[in-house]
């Protein structure tokens, strides 16, 4: 940030440079094409695609080098692109995340891991204070465009401090984006627009999103993927599936299990619509009153916890619509209990596929 | 910002320099032969005294069936009876070295991976292995054997531990704490900051570093320059670097620490140099980031080989010692395996045991709501959590 010289669209020499280099020009939502790819697979190459066309891009993070990523998110980046940009760093989140600011705040475009959401506590002051607030203590003058990429959810016995989802808890601190893809498709596109962004980006993936041999088996973390780059706008929701009786409004995993009960009840004469909101921040207001207003029933899955987070914001959104104020509400969500590391415990607080049918017959009646 | 750099990379320089480890102490050589080391040796009078033996054998049987229930447990997960893992093999002297050094009012906060000191402490077994089953969320109960629960977050628990030795001061008590982690934990802010506090405050702990040489993928020579020990220095800790692998060394020095936390000398630091010979977790597969000469060269370092030929050249390897550790192997492994084979399943409402100490309205209300949920379940013997294969029907 010592560039002075400013050109007439108030744009200092780098930002010029920069936003020449930043991928505006990409197609948005593209076709999908025939090609299938994991979640893993489509992360991996978007981030490999920004690295090659801009070598301000770096990854850093712990066991992103050799190991690429403890959930696959890096996999054959430290082949293509040498140590240099694929950082492995020491067991220091505090360090990392501050330096990768700073790095951002030199005019870097870092992809930061955190190797788990849950351990956003040994380092939060950097994400939350400095992260999330540096361009708004600057005047706007300082960008800090990183990419905080972490991992969440649980489903497969990793205990209460490896299982939480916890995207409420960043969405509600303001100044930076908050995104949560659910499927490839989205992955690769949400990669791409957070790299591009010129706000720090918390890149959430679930575990059970990315199609690893490793986890339960889930045929919607494989899907049709375009070779090219594209950008899936930030903060738009997608309706998933199209209904009339009931609106689920649901992200990550959770709709992949919300299209399961879908189809079933499908065979039932219920019809569910179900809305993935794709980004908390911004979150798609108006697609959920949309929706709200057409079914006027909702019910929101999700897996991070019950109270003082997204399923309630959701509440006070239709309250506050005079579109959906009417609509009926109802949430199936993780009660307020740490996520416990038995198996069959934590399936009895997940929102499975049991529990989001249960809500939808009581829902419509049925 | 970027450009050629001829700096090796972290990872390059530990290929290079894994084998120019600096000096540690050592009291029993790669031979077995018993080494003098006058700063060490006078906290040896049992084991070089007349009840050697006896010492001798304790400490080798804990280490073969602290190995043996390791191993079981790691053939368990390959079996599906586990649902994970973390493999001590390699690191028997370190722990057991450590862990029958304390007294029994001393205090353990450790990582996932000191389940060879829980069982010095005397854990019940099958209270280790519930968790790891996924049976239950808790294990062990921590005043039952002075240790709390293992942290996962990495370097948490120095920090507990240094409280706790603070608190242990304010009772003018002579018990001490200890605080196990890894090299990798190092690099973490918390575990500096403990060292900040238990030196300002001269408090009774003891930092207990196992250098197994990995965090995960990553060598110790990405945490640190110099030795892990040296860095205690910087904070005015005394510090020792041993030999991981020799248990008498680790026997010593751990001693020598306690007591002068005891005699009010305030904290220590020790690094034990040994290996991580197994994978990070039964979920990981080291020889995607390590080399197979490196882990044949530990092999030959093994802490279990080296008291055995010790116990040789002493005429203490008989042929009645190895029957009766080989049968104690086979029985705790049997009870092992029973145990986690015959666990009770959990029962659904459990998860809204323990979130509060004291009643919370609100969590009731949950609670409730859960219930009446799970009982429309009853009439179809269905379960509540249903479809746990990832939404498949
Ligand atoms: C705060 C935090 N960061 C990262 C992790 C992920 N993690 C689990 S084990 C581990 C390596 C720890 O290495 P070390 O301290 O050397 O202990 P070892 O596993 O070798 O016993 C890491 C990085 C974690 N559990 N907690
Ligand atoms: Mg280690």
């Amino acid at each position: 940030m010592t560039a002075t010289a400013v050109n007439p669209s108030g744009q200092t020499p780098a930002e010029e440079q920069r936003a020449a280099a930043a991928p505006s020009s990409f197609p948005v939502e593209p076709d999908p094409g025939t090609r299938r790819l994991n979640t893993a697979k489509a992360i991996q190459e978007a981030i490999g695609s920004q690295m090659e066309q801009n070598p301000e891009v770096f990854v850093m993070g712990e066991d992103v080098g050799a190991y690429g990523g403890i959930f696959s998110s890096t996999t054959g980046l430290l082949d293509r692109f040498g140590a240099q940009r694929v950082i492995d760093t020491p067991i220091s989140e505090t360090a990392f995340i501050g330096m990768g600011i700073g790095a951002a705040v030199e005019g870097m475009r870092p992809v930061v891991e955190l190797m788990f959401v849950d351990f956003f506590g040994v380092c939060m002051d950097q994400i939350y204070n400095h992260m999330a607030k540096i361009h708004y203590e600057s005047g706007g003058n300082v960008r800090v465009p990183m990419v905080l990429m972490t991992a969440t959810g649980g489903g497969y016995s990793d205990g209460a401090q490896h299982s939480q989802s916890l995207w409420g808890t960043f969405a509600h601190l303001p100044g930076m984006k908050v995104v949560v893809p659910s499927n490839p498709y989205d992955a690769k596109g949400l990669m791409t627009a957070a790299i591009a962004s010129d706000d720090p980006v918390v890149y959430m993936f679930h575990k059970g999103v990315m199609g690893l041999p490793w986890m339960a088996k889930n045929k919607r973390s494989i899907g049709a993927v375009p070779e090219e780059d594209y950008l899936v706008p930030i903060g738009k929701a997608r309706v998933a599936r199209a209904g009339t009786d009931v609106t689920i409004v649901t992200l990550s995993l959770s709709v992949h299990h919300s299209l399961d009960v879908a189809e079933q009840l499908a065979g039932e004469g219920i019809s569910v619509e179900v809305l993935d909101l794709r980004s908390v921040v911004p979150l798609d207001r108006e697609a959920i009153v949309a929706s709200a207003a057409k079914t006027g029933r909702v019910i929101v899955v999700d897996e991070d916890y019950q109270s003082f987070g997204l399923s309630g914001e959701i509440a006070a959104t239709l309250l506050e619509s005079p579109d959906a104020r009417g609509a009926a509400f109802s949430r199936v969500c993780v009660p307020d209990v740490p996520i416990p590391y038995a198996r069959e415990l934590e399936y009895a607080v997940l929102p499975t596929h049991a529990r989001i049918e249960a809500a939808v017959r009581a829902a419509v009646g049925a | 910002m970027l450009g050629e750099d001829s700096t090796p990379h972290p990872q390059e320089r530990s290929r290079r320099e894994q084998s120019e480890d600096p000096e540690f102490l050592q009291l029993l050589d790669p031979s077995g032969q018993r080494v003098a080391r006058p700063e060490l040796d006078r906290w040896l009078a049992d084991v070089d005294g007349e009840g050697g033996a006896r010492v001798l054998a304790g400490l080798y049987e804990d280490m073969v069936v602290i190995r043996r229930i390791d191993m079981e447990a790691t053939a368990l997960q390959r079996q599906g009876e586990l649902a994970l893992w973390p493999p001590l093999l390699g690191q028997e002297a370190a722990q057991i070295g450590s862990g029958r050094a304390l007294r029994q009012d001393d205090f353990v906060f450790s990582s996932y991976r000191e389940n060879g000191v829980a069982y010095c402490r005397g854990v019940n077994l099958n209270e280790i292995l519930r968790v790891w089953r996924g049976n239950a969320s808790s294990g062990w109960d921590p005043f039952e054997i002075n240790m709390a629960t293992p942290q996962i977050i990495i370097g948490a628990q120095t920090l507990h531990s240094v409280g706790y030795a603070m608190g242990i001061q304010f009772d003018g008590a002579d018990s001490v704490a200890l605080a196990y982690f890894g090299d990798g934990a190092t690099s973490e802010g918390d575990v500096s900051e403990s060292m900040v506090f238990a030196a300002s405050y001269q408090a009774p702990v003891l930092f207990f570093c196992q250098n197994n040489h990995w965090a995960i993928s990553e060598p110790v020579t990405l945490q640190t320059h110099i030795t892990l020990a040296e860095r205690a220095g910087g904070f005015g800790i005394p510090h020792v670097r041993v030999d991981g692998n020799d248990v008498l060394a680790v026997l010593a020095a751990t001693r020598e620490a306690l007591d002068r936390a005891r005699q009010g000398g305030g904290p220590s630091f020790i690094e034990a140099v040994t290996y991580r010979m197994g994978p990070h977790t039964t979920a990981d597969d080291p020889t995607r980031y390590r080399d197979a000469n490196e882990l044949e060269d530990w092999a030959a370092k093994d802490p279990i080989l080296r008291l055995e030929k010790h116990l040789e050249s002493r005429g203490l390897l008989t042929q009645e010692l190895r029957e009766r550790v080989a049968a104690k192997s086979d029985e705790v492994a049997g009870v092992v395996r029973n145990g986690v084979i015959t666990m009770p399943e959990p029962e659904a409402m459990d998860v809204f045991k323990h979130v509060y100490a004291t009643p919370n309205s609100w969590l009731s209300r949950q609670e409730d709501h859960y219930r009446r949920y799970l009982a429309q379940f009853e009439h179809h013997g269905a379960s509540a959590a249903g479809h746990v294969s990832g939404g498949q029907h």
